[in-house]
């Protein structure tokens, strides 16, 4: 598959939030403003292109060598916890201003089902390393887009006239609902599986 | 079975945990920052409400500005004298503590003294309202009474009275501010706890055009400028300002104002009362603003107390000290 059509279909058409509804979580936990989902969307595409990257070279060089295929969703959420920590002390030490933009975020997402999916995904695809860091630089931005669009609805439910029972999380459900309809009219152009 | 696979699985996985925790384990010794540990005390004495009144993103913020020496030690209003102390004794400097202050409503025309416009449909929101044509509200000037300033306090002292005007609890209150600079109308202001009196209106129409919108709104007469002993409130663009450093909260221009305009925060004020030591000078007759002292020359004078607002203005001309105050002057809480 060429790299192009792996971007658009994991930006768009199999948009890993409305879509694949996977990474539910911090899309409804931290879309309650623009700003701080603009933070999570970095954090989550640094984490997910390290995580696609290292899982690839951990998945072909030992699992499948050595056999050990099953053992991959202990192995991967081990190595992506552990790097996640590491370059969370690494910014913090070296690149200051860098973690104070998306700090708070890294922790939160290191073992993200959004990123152990990415991770499935391109072993599951047989992706080969570019295909796969093409996919999740994909994933990542779609899961930013998703997420920010999403936030500025949530600013204006804020403030909108909602009944009593509607307050809160049951009208964000149904909005998102309604966008992840909208988005299922890109299932008609091309995608992945 | 095949023993071979149980045992290189736990061989890699035990091999893969140990090495990632050997890399964690140094990462944390050779990464690690060192932490002004003055910080960490200084936070340890801060309120801890987050609430941005010393202009940081919260109280972690504010104690890292301290002790990087970018903070002035006394910006944590909310803490008030004891903390501002503490803070000093941290860092070994003296400074003077900042007076603790209290959010006050300064409009009082609520749905009952300050007609609508027009009906108002829209999003259930200060800003928004008021981002249309000045607010429903016939004063252009007042508190728009959607409650903004209830959903931006963080500690919860502002709640919707039933005359469409929110309502602060002063002991809850913890004067950070938020409130004052979210209100889209600024009809909320900070005052010094401790003081009694302040203006409740803002509007700077005068005469007429304030009568015609609210029961209560100044229309700029400047008696109160007029009537003030010590001269604390001087006329400005239609509005008296109050100076807080001068004003003794004596309470006259809150009974003079004919619109009701100013509010009073004692919940009683004493009355003057006269002793037999009275030689009947006819001095406090003459002070008095509100003919509430009554007597022949000469003879001993009465205080009518219907009349008397305890200002105690007649006690400093007394030539005979013969006047006293009864009733303790009722100070709204000083301290959280």
């Amino acid at each position: 598959m060429n790299p192009g059509k792996i971007f658009l279909a994991a930006f768009l058409v199999n948009n890993i939030i409305l879509m694949r509804f996977i990474g539910l979580c911090p899309f409804f936990g931290v879309s309650t403003s623009v700003n701080t989902s603009i933070g999570m969307s970095a954090a989550v595409l640094f984490v997910m292109l390290l995580a696609a990257w290292v899982s690839w070279i951990l998945y072909h060089a030992i699992l499948l060598p050595l056999g050990l295929v099953f053992l991959r969703t202990a192995v991967f959420i081990l190595v992506i916890a552990t790097l996640v920590q590491f370059v969370e002390m690494f910014l913090k030490r070296y690149v200051r201003h860098l973690y104070s933009a998306m700090g708070i975020y890294l922790p939160l997402i290191t073992t993200n089902c959004a990123i152990l999916a990415v991770t499935f995904f391109n072993i599951d695809y047989k992706f080969n390393i570019l295909q796969g860091t093409v996919f999740a630089l994909g994933t990542a931005l779609g899961f930013a887009l998703a997420i920010i669009l999403f936030s500025a609805i949530r600013e204006r439910l804020e403030d909108a006239p909602i009944s009593p029972a509607f307050k809160g999380y049951p009208i964000a459900f149904i909005g998102a609902a309604l966008v992840s309809l909208a988005f299922m009219g890109f299932t008609a152009l091309f995608g992945i599986s | 079975m095949d023993w071979t696979i149980v045992f290189k699985s736990l061989t890699l996985l035990g091999g893969l945990g140990l090495f990632l925790a050997l890399i964690l384990f140094i990462a944390a010794r050779k990464l690690s920052i060192k932490v002004d540990e003055r910080e960490a005390q200084i936070r340890a004495v801060l309120p801890g409400a987050n609430c941005g009144a010393c202009g940081y993103p919260g109280c972690d913020g504010y104690a890292a500005a301290v002790a990087g020496g970018k903070a002035a030690l006394n910006a944590c209003s909310v803490g008030g004298a004891q903390v501002t102390a503490e803070i000093s004794r941290i860092m070994g400097q003296e400074v003077e503590a900042k007076e603790a202050q209290v959010a006050v409503l300064i409009c009082r025309g609520g749905k009952n003294e300050a007609p609508q416009r027009f009906q108002y449909r829209g999003a259930e929101d200060c800003r928004q309202a008021a981002l249309l044509l000045g607010g429903p509200k016939a004063c252009i000037y007042g508190c728009v009474g959607l409650g903004h300033c209830v959903k931006v306090c963080p500690v919860g002292a502002i709640q919707m009275g039933e005359n469409r005007l929110p309502v602060i609890d002063e002991k809850t209150c913890i004067g950070c501010g938020r409130c004052v600079r979210e209100c889209p109308k600024g009809t909320l202001m900070l005052i010094p706890r401790s003081k009694l009196v302040y203006l409740a209106c803002v509007s700077r129409d005068r005469g007429k055009a304030v009568k015609d919108v609210c029961s209560v709104g100044c229309i700029a007469c400047g008696l109160c400028a007029r009537v003030c002993p010590v001269a604390a409130l001087k006329m400005e663009r239609n509005l008296p300002v109050m100076d807080f450093a001068k004003c003794i909260d004596c309470g006259i221009c809150v009974h003079r104002c004919p619109t009701h305009s100013f509010v009073d925060r004692a919940p009683g004020r004493p009355k003057a009362s006269i002793n037999p030591r009275c030689n009947g000078c006819g001095e406090c007759v003459k002070v008095c603003q509100f003919k509430a002292i009554e007597g022949e020359p000469g003879k001993q004078h009465r205080v009518i107390p219907e009349k008397c607002i305890g200002c105690g203005q007649c006690i400093s001309v007394c030539p005979v000290k013969a006047i006293d105050l009864v009733g303790a002057l009722g100070h709204a809480v000083k301290t959280v």
